[in-house]
């Protein structure tokens, strides 16, 4: 019987620390499949954020180093200016890149770096315990907004691929989602989009992923899937942002 | 062949590195530094190396950290409050363990101070600044031609002991004009494989650049290895220049700038009868605690001089072991040391 289903080869075999049902493990695979089928994985050089994905390169059978809490973008603005024919992306939570990094986002985008990021939105601080982050949503209560997130004294969530399209240095912006099929396989291609942006030197492009985060969402791994189709969709569409490739 | 050129301090520190095979400079503006990005903006250009013009200087240190960990020689540049936000990557390449030269052309604070020129800055450089415990090589130039060449040898020294060297100027010495000689014929020196640079995982095992250490003791391991190669350096890599220390009464000891007008105060006080001899630390960390012991042995009197409020003092007292020979002379937030007040200083301590 022919395998259907095996690990890709730019995936350790290891078991991640992730919590049951969060979204890193799939969005990893993803990407770990994209440079498997580009064969890419010799050229790759990732830059892993500082939050629940702090480990990655535990798991990724590639090159890949830390960054200082949202620097990630500088980081990898180095390594690509230095070494421009190699594969370089980010992966970043939305504390990394929304909140303690967005200068470093938004002027790499602006510089318009031959780089890809992929940006895992789920909403809350993981890795320091459930803290309100940027993308919170209204109403959801958090270690620190126990009160719920009010727009009154924190804001709005904040949408970075909305703030950033019209920025003429950035050419590929789309946000997907992974609770159901058909979105994993749609954040799959856009991943391999914007890989491919970079691979053919057409500029910065970042793939915001959707992604649940059970424990700290206080719901099960099915409920939280249900969730981002029925309320975080509502504040963050799913589609195309900007395409200009 | 060599040549003379008249340039500033700023310029000679971003022509060293040019030298020294820097092929990637990332900066943000401050005032007394901006000659020297100006500079790099050319050079690099001209070199088909790499200049960024970064959003923030937190931006500028965290590109010098990846482009370092792709194998780069790499620089920076700034002036005391934009070090300050440069701390925060320095912890970060002492713990990937990542070469990188950092200039500081030090100016007046706390805070936003003013852009003369001053020494407040040892203490941050020398005795850790970032958080964690780090050491970084400190050298302190004292004149336009050591700018040239303390930045051309901090590339080898990074790179051979994969660590962040610090270039520690000050606002005069980096906008003042002095002749400088540079032999032409000069090649990057101390170039080192890096085989584990983050260049792809072609023919080998998937590599990491990380400061995390997470494991059952892993992080104090990684600690006494850093500490160990911090030993090393100090025995090899401590430098300084001692001037007419044999036989004087009266050691001053002072780095940089102010070891200029130190020596001519060295000079006039021995004319006048109290032999006055100079050391001046090159290297403020590692520092010469030995030299200065032994140089101050017999002497009576042995006076720190800074333009601050006495931050080398420290490791001299450390260095000398007898409080009754310690004295200190220092200005603040722009003042410079003139020879009249050091030899006032001697005098008065006589
Ligand atoms: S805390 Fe949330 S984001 Fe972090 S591993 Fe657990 S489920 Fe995933």
């Amino acid at each position: 019987m022919a395998k259907r289903f095996t690990r890709p080869e730019s995936m350790k075999d290891k078991a991640t620390h992730y919590c049951p049902g969060c979204g890193h493990g799939l969005a990893h695979r993803l990407l770990c499949e994209v440079i498997d089928e580009m064969g890419c994985r010799e050229t790759t050089v990732a830059i892993a954020p500082v939050g629940c994905a702090v480990l990655a390169y535990d798991y990724w059978d590639f090159d890949t180093m830390e960054a200082p809490h949202g620097r990630t973008p500088a980081v990898a603005t180095g390594v690509k200016r230095v070494l421009p024919d190699r594969l370089v992306f980010t992966y970043q939570g939305d504390g990394d890149l929304a909140a303690i990094g967005t200068a470093e986002i938004i002027h790499a985008g602006n510089r318009g770096e031959n780089l890809s990021v992929i940006f895992v939105n789920n909403g809350v601080y993981g890795m320091t315990g459930g803290q309100m982050a940027p993308t919170t949503l209204l109403g959801q209560r958090t270690a620190t907004s126990q009160f719920t997130r009010r727009s009154a004294t924190e804001g709005f969530p904040l949408k970075i691929l909305e703030m950033m399209k019209d920025l003429k240095g950035v050419s590929y912006l789309e946000r997907t989602s992974v609770h159901s099929p058909k979105e994993v396989l749609n954040t799959k291609r856009a991943i391999a989009k914007s890989f491919k942006t970079q691979l053919d030197n057409k500029g910065f492009s970042i793939v915001e992923i959707l992604s649940p985060c059970p424990t700290y969402w206080g719901l099960d791994p099915v409920e939280s899937m249900k969730r981002i189709e029925t309320e975080v969709v509502q504040e963050y569409p799913i589609g195309v942002i900007k395409d200009s490739v | 062949m060599k040549k003379k050129y008249l340039s500033t301090g700023n310029e000679a520190c971003g022509e060293g590195a040019v030298r020294a095979g820097c092929r990637f400079y990332a900066g943000y503006p401050i005032t007394p530094q901006n000659e020297l990005i100006a500079y790099m903006s050319v050079r690099m250009e001209e070199k088909k190396g790499t200049f960024i013009q970064a959003e923030s200087e937190l931006a500028a240190i965290n590109m010098l950290l990846g482009a370092s960990a792709a194998g780069a020689r790499v620089m920076t540049s700034s002036s005391s409050p934009g070090i300050s936000l440069k701390m925060e990557g320095i912890s970060y390449m002492a713990g990937c363990e990542l070469p990188a030269v950092i200039v500081n052309v030090m100016r007046g604070g706390p805070g936003l101070g003013n852009i003369s020129t001053a020494q407040g800055d040892y203490f941050q450089a020398t005795k850790g600044g970032g958080h964690g415990d780090y050491r970084m090589v400190v050298l302190a130039p004292a004149n336009v031609q050591e700018m040239f060449a303390f930045t051309y040898d901090a590339f080898a020294l990074a790179d051979r002991y994969r660590t962040p060297v610090m270039i520690l100027s000050d606002g005069m010495l980096g906008q003042m004009m002095e002749p400088l000689e540079i032999d032409e014929d000069m090649k990057p020196a101390g170039i080192v494989k890096k085989p584990w640079a983050m260049t792809g995982a072609k023919g080998r095992d998937a590599q990491r650049v990380v400061s995390l250490f997470l494991g059952d003791g892993a992080l104090e391991a990684h600690n006494e290895k850093l500490q160990k190669k911090y030993r090393e350096i100090e025995v090899k890599e401590t430098r300084c220049e001692t001037y007419n220390t044999d036989g004087a009464d009266v050691i001053i000891v002072a780095y940089g700038l102010v070891s200029r007008m130190a020596r001519a105060a060295a000079d006039r006080l021995t004319a006048e009868g109290i032999n006055t001899g100079l050391v001046r630390p090159i290297t403020v960390w590692p520092f010469p605690y030995e030299e200065i012991k032994r140089a101050s042995k017999d002497a009576l009197q042995v006076l720190t001089v800074e333009m601050s409020a006495g931050q080398m003092l420290e490791d001299v007292r450390l260095a000398v072991q007898d409080d009754s020979k310690i004295s200190f002379y220092g200005r603040m937030g722009g003042g410079v040391p003139t020879e009249e007040e050091i030899i006032e200083k001697v005098n008065s301590e006589q």
